[in-house]
């Protein structure tokens, strides 16, 4: 009887201790990432063809998300703003959702899930078949060769990344807005341009996508990094970086508002 | 330097990163041509803002004309003294009045300005003297009770 109770209470606090322990590491592995990029800039091309594969190739699924999520909300809102006689505000009610909150954090979802996801599996299985400690062999640093030109690229490629999504969702909005329900041109962008504020709105959106960015690939890089060294293992740290990242990206989002409500009252 | 397709990529990559917040910004934003860039300030003393905030819009004539830049407690006078930003492009008198308004019944408030008749036209650092307060909907119905009180025993 008195095992049974034991045993929760005592897995309990070994996950909770291992949670400590891991972000402790993963704050040392940042430092780390941070300390070995000397060489990404040295030696830009790398950087540059991480940002092909996880920044390029994501384009297709982020501007068609983004035209998809605009025009939802083109739907949604004119159903919503027909019942005030406000359908002209819903540039606004589209531009703003997006520009603010909806073009960063799904923007850095889809990335977490797309690139994250793929960063985690290839780093894994790089040190499953040991060709990072071969690196190692051969005095070349795996942490300046194969992990810092992946973070930084993730850092260029995320804001980049958000911004087009925006773009293409107030697009998406006006297809639905403008072209289809036939609200008048004018006012859809004369209100939209009333309202969004470049440094308050737009500016505050590029700065949570870089936050997600760095929360992204750091924690991509490091479940990668350390993954046990087993086929069950890398797929694992490949779940727990979708599902940690979307997690951070989420719990940041809220903090970053608050600070930034705050701050344009 | 040899050039590759990764470098074509990255460049185009950038190059559409960077479109996208010209839009966002030009089209989107009010970073383009209606931006007024050239202000000049001038003040005026309420005794009443209400909802009124800082960035929030000054119209005359129903025109967006410039921007709230600064709201302040005038501790000698008791009053709020706020500080507009008005586009150099326009002008008005002198004796032109400021008033507190809101957009609607639920809407923003804004401040109104109402020409006047003077010669003179208002020029940087002045002061707007003639202002009215915002209205507050609470007393408004607090003095319409009480003069409905009051109107009862004569009948």
């Amino acid at each position: 009887m008195r095992e049974q109770l034991q045993r929760p209470v005592a897995r309990l606090g070994r996950n909770v201790i291992g949670t400590i322990w891991r972000a402790g590491s993963m704050a040392r592995f940042f430092g780390l990432v941070l300390a070995s990029s000397g060489t990404s800039f040295q030696r830009f091309r790398l950087v540059m063809r991480e940002v092909y594969f996880s920044g390029v190739l994501s384009l297709v699924i982020i501007v068609v998300s983004g035209l998809f999520v605009g025009m939802v909300l083109g739907l949604q809102g004119f159903q919503t703003l027909q019942k005030y006689g406000a359908t002209e505000s819903i540039g606004v009610l589209v531009a703003l959702s997006l520009v603010r909150e909806l073009g960063p954090v799904v923007a850095a979802l889809l990335f977490a899930s797309r690139a994250g996801s793929a960063i985690t599996a290839e780093i894994g299985l790089m040190k499953t078949t040991e060709q990072l400690s071969a690196m190692d062999m051969m005095a070349v640093s795996p942490m300046a060769r194969v992990i810092a030109p992946r973070f930084w690229a993730g850092i260029i490629s995320m804001p980049i990344l958000s911004l087009l999504f925006s773009a293409m969702g107030v697009f998406g909005g006006y297809i639905i807005g403008v072209v289809l329900i036939g609200v008048d041109n004018g006012a859809f962008w004369s209100q939209m341009q009333a309202a969004v504020d470049f440094r308050y709105d737009v500016l505050n959106g590029m700065v949570k996508s870089f936050v997600f960015g760095v929360a992204v690939t750091v924690i991509a890089t490091f479940e990668g990094y350390d993954a046990p060294p087993t086929a069950e293992g890398v797929s694992g740290a490949t779940t727990r970086t979708v599902v940690t990242s979307a997690l951070m990206i989420l719990a940041l989002d809220l903090i970053l508002t608050a600070f930034m409500l705050r701050a344009a009252d | 330097m040899e050039r590759t397709t990764i470098d074509l990529w990255f460049g185009a990559f950038v190059t559409a990163g960077f479109i996208a917040l010209l839009v966002l910004a030009l089209k989107v934003g009010n970073l383009g041509a209606e931006r007024a860039a050239d202000t000049y300030r001038v003040e005026a003393r309420f005794d009443n803002i209400g909802g009124l905030k800082v960035r929030g819009p000054v119209r005359s004539a129903g025109v967006l004309v410039g921007r709230v830049a600064e709201i302040r407690f005038d501790n000698a006078h008791y009053q709020a003294t706020v500080v507009l930003a008005l586009d150099k492009r326009y002008s008005w008198p002198k004796d032109t009045s400021a008033s507190i308004l809101t957009s609607g019944l639920l809407g923003e408030t804004y401040i109104g300005l109402d020409a006047g008749g003077d010669d003179k036209k208002l020029a940087a650092g002045d002061r707007i003297t003639i202002t009215q307060p915002a209205v507050v909907l609470e007393k408004l119905i607090g003095q319409f009770l009480f003069s409905k009180a009051q109107e009862e025993p004569k009948k």
